[in-house]
């Protein structure tokens, strides 16, 4: 499903990555964790389309095709979902609307019509329930005047009326406290599917106690040191990033 | 008519109004006649405004003033029917509606009407025979005609325009609106004045629209004062949309007695060259002013909103809350001015004027001053200037929404805090639909007036639903 190979990234001329190799499958949840400022943000923000970061090397292929000629959006309409580490206040734009159009301009890039003004309003509605998001979304501007956690969850539950193929998790379980971080995993763990993926962006295991992943990566200086199961983040958890510091030397 | 040549404009308007003072003054009372000259005298000493003074500095009149304009003294003919030549069609808006042609008031020769709740609206030079009272407790009491030029030369030349007057208790059920349509054969300038007169614990809603329909390059002058007695109510629109040839300078005069209550909110959708001015004067204690304004421009288009606050009374609130969108080569100014006088305890007044630039090229001046002499005082003000947030455009696009798309959401939602201010809910749902289609790019095609606009609609490339936003 996605490809990722040899990766090298600059900001302003600073090296972020430094050559990543990651493939993630259909059905699979992968965990990229490490310390602050190794480049995990910066990973999933190149995966997304952010335009502030050069690609000096390397190649991005999702679904067989080239990431890195596709626009922001038409890889969102592709299937490709990130959710923020701080997602944005949109004063003015309420839910609702933003998210009726994002729906109804993955499904023109489809080549499908819009969704009925009824259907839509069920379906959010439908996943709100999923979610177990009490709030009444609807009418309030996007993020605006939201907690922490409520950002949280509705990214999620943006995740959940978009239904990509690949939803990659920035730091979703930051600033969350526990009861939060539960309706979160929660929401992953009730959207998993054999033909969708999931990336988890992570600085600490206690999310993966929530969301069980297949594969571990530990994100290093710009680059992927260590690949294991899900015994790799109870391990890291037990010895702390040090351990992987001392192992590199 | 007669031909104002390009070089002396102003030696030639004084003429004008020597040699036109007998129709001109005609219905004048000895008081009015009286300013009049006083008008005058300050016109041929101050005459036009240039950028020398320091509320010009970026609004350039020059280039305006080196073309000519036509003018007349004689009155427009009332057997036009207006409502062919336009239609303002806003929905579900059931109002009172009265018309202003080429500056003259028309209504088929009935120039004063008085309503089944008391209400009077017609023709100022109708109302200064029929309400002489009236007339000389309000008339060009509250307009400057000593300082500015402008205002000056509409007191020494205006004839005609729009009286209202709303007695004491009474509540004006539908809200009146008023058109000034611009249809000339020729390029000329017009002096537009209005009055309107609220009385205690009255309350009206008017929507005052300026409107061209002919394709010249008009330049109008138009200065409006209004009084609101004890408790008065006045929930005032301003509509602007002008062919990018005209001229238009708008000055309101809005004076408040003790808790009297006013919004005005002016919304800029089009015009080659606009100019508002709105000053405020808090005269009795415990009266609050709310000053809104939303202006959208482009190509070469200039707007400017002046903002005179004046906190004469103690126990006053005024809110100034003033959003622009600037593309192309458009040029917009901001001057919002408070003063507090010595007097005015627990003052609380509050400014604000933010700006989106969306090209390189469109320049914004905002300049915030607060002037205050009293000590118990809280007021705030502040002024952005910025482009379209790139984070929140990531965020939008990274759902999927087209880049194009997305920006037009982020400037609906800059432009919908104003909107949404407005009281009158098909208004707000026509004027909502007006900044959207504006913001596609569908009106700039019609360089005329868009209320009754027949031309066809642009296809637009995309297709957004912000129907519900």
């Amino acid at each position: 499903m996605l490809v990722i190979k040899n990766l090298r990234v600059a900001i302003n001329g600073k090296e972020i990555l430094k050559g990543v190799n990651l493939e993630v499958k259909p059905g699979e949840v992968h965990a990229i964790m490490g310390p602050n400022g190794t480049g995990k943000s910066t990973l999933a923000s190149v995966i997304a389309g952010r335009d502030v970061y050069d690609i000096t090397e390397g190649e991005i292929y999702f679904m067989g095709k080239d990431l890195t000629e596709l626009s922001v959006e038409e890889r969102a309409s592709e299937g490709i979902f990130l959710g923020f580490q701080y997602p944005v206040e949109i004063p003015g734009v309420s839910i609702t609307n933003f998210m009726r159009t994002a729906v109804n301009e993955q499904r023109k890039y489809k080549g499908l019509d819009p969704m009925p003004a009824g259907e839509f309003l069920a379906k959010m509605e439908e996943k709100k329930k999923l979610l177990d998001i009490q709030a009444k979304l609807a009418n309030r501007s996007v993020n605006e005047g939201f907690s922490g956690g409520e950002k949280k969850k509705n990214e999620i539950f943006q995740m959940a009326m978009l239904e990509p193929k690949l939803a990659i998790l920035d730091e979703t379980d930051s600033g969350l406290d526990i009861d939060a971080l539960k309706i979160v995993a929660n929401g992953v763990n009730m959207l998993r599917r054999p033909d969708n993926a999931f990336l988890v962006i992570t600085h600490y295991q206690r999310l993966l106690d929530y969301i069980v992943p297949d594969i571990v990566h530990v994100l290093y200086d710009g680059m992927i040191v260590r690949t294991g199961g899900k015994e790799l983040a109870i391990e890291l958890e037990e010895k702390g990033y040090e351990w992987i510091k001392a192992g590199l030397v | 008519m007669e031909e104002i040549s390009v070089i002396n404009i102003k030696e030639a308007l004084i003429q004008h109004f020597h040699d036109n003072m007998q129709f001109i003054g005609k219905v004048d009372s000895p008081r009015i006649a009286d300013i009049r000259q006083q008008a005058i005298a300050t016109f041929s000493e101050l005459g036009f405004p240039d950028i020398k003074q320091e509320k010009w500095r970026n609004t350039d009149l020059s280039k305006v003033l080196e073309r000519s304009y036509s003018f007349s003294a004689t009155p427009q003919p009332q057997n036009v029917n207006v409502d062919e030549l336009f239609k303002c069609e806003v929905p579900g808006f059931d109002t009172q509606s009265v018309t202003v042609l080429n500056g003259w008031y028309m209504n088929g020769g009935k120039m004063l009407t008085t309503l089944a709740n008391g209400m009077v609206v017609g023709s100022l030079r109708a109302a200064f025979e029929a309400f002489p009272e009236l007339i000389e407790k309000h008339y060009a009491m509250y307009a400057d005609h000593k300082i500015h030029g402008l205002s000056a030369l509409n007191t020494a030349m205006a004839m005609d325009g729009v009286f209202i007057y709303v007695p004491d208790n009474v509540v004006a059920e539908k809200p009146l609106q008023m058109v000034s349509v611009i249809n000339m054969n020729e390029d000329s300038m017009i002096q537009l004045r209005n009055l309107v007169i609220l009385g205690k614990n009255s309350k009206l809603t008017l929507v005052q629209c300026d409107d061209s329909i002919d394709d010249h390059r008009s330049f109008i002058n138009t200065v409006s004062e209004f009084y609101l007695a004890d408790n008065a109510h006045l929930d005032h629109y301003k509509l602007q949309n002008k062919n990018d040839r005209s001229t238009l300078i708008n000055s309101s005069w809005f004076h408040l007695e003790r808790s009297a209550n006013l919004s005005s909110n002016g919304i800029s959708l089009n015009g080659g060259f606009i100019r508002n001015e709105s000053y405020a004067t808090l005269a009795g204690s415990g009266s609050h002013a709310d000053l809104l304004g939303l202006y959208l421009m482009d190509r070469n288009q200039h707007i400017d909103n002046q903002i005179f606050v004046d906190h004469a009374s103690p126990d006053c609130t005024s809110n100034e809350q003033f959003k622009g969108i600037l593309d192309d080569h458009a040029s917009g100014v901001f001057n919002g001015h408070i003063l507090v006088r010595k007097d005015a305890q627990r003052t609380n007044a509050y400014q604000n004027n933010k700006n989106i630039l969306i090209s390189d090229k469109a320049v914004i001046d905002t300049k915030p001053f607060l002037e205050i002499y009293a000590d118990d005082v809280k007021c705030s003000h502040g002024a952005t200037i910025g482009q379209l947030d790139e984070q929140a455009m990531f965020y939008l696009r990274s759902r999927g929404i087209s880049y194009e798309n997305a920006r037009m959401l982020l400037m609906y939602a800059f432009a919908a805090e104003i909107v949404n201010k407005i009281s009158i809910e098909q208004l707000r749902n026509r004027i909502d639909d007006l900044v959207k289609k504006r913001l596609r790019g569908e009106l700039s095609i019609c360089d005329q007036c868009v209320l009754h606009c027949n031309a066809q609609e642009q296809r637009v490339a995309f297709k957004i639903d912000m129907s519900r936003i």
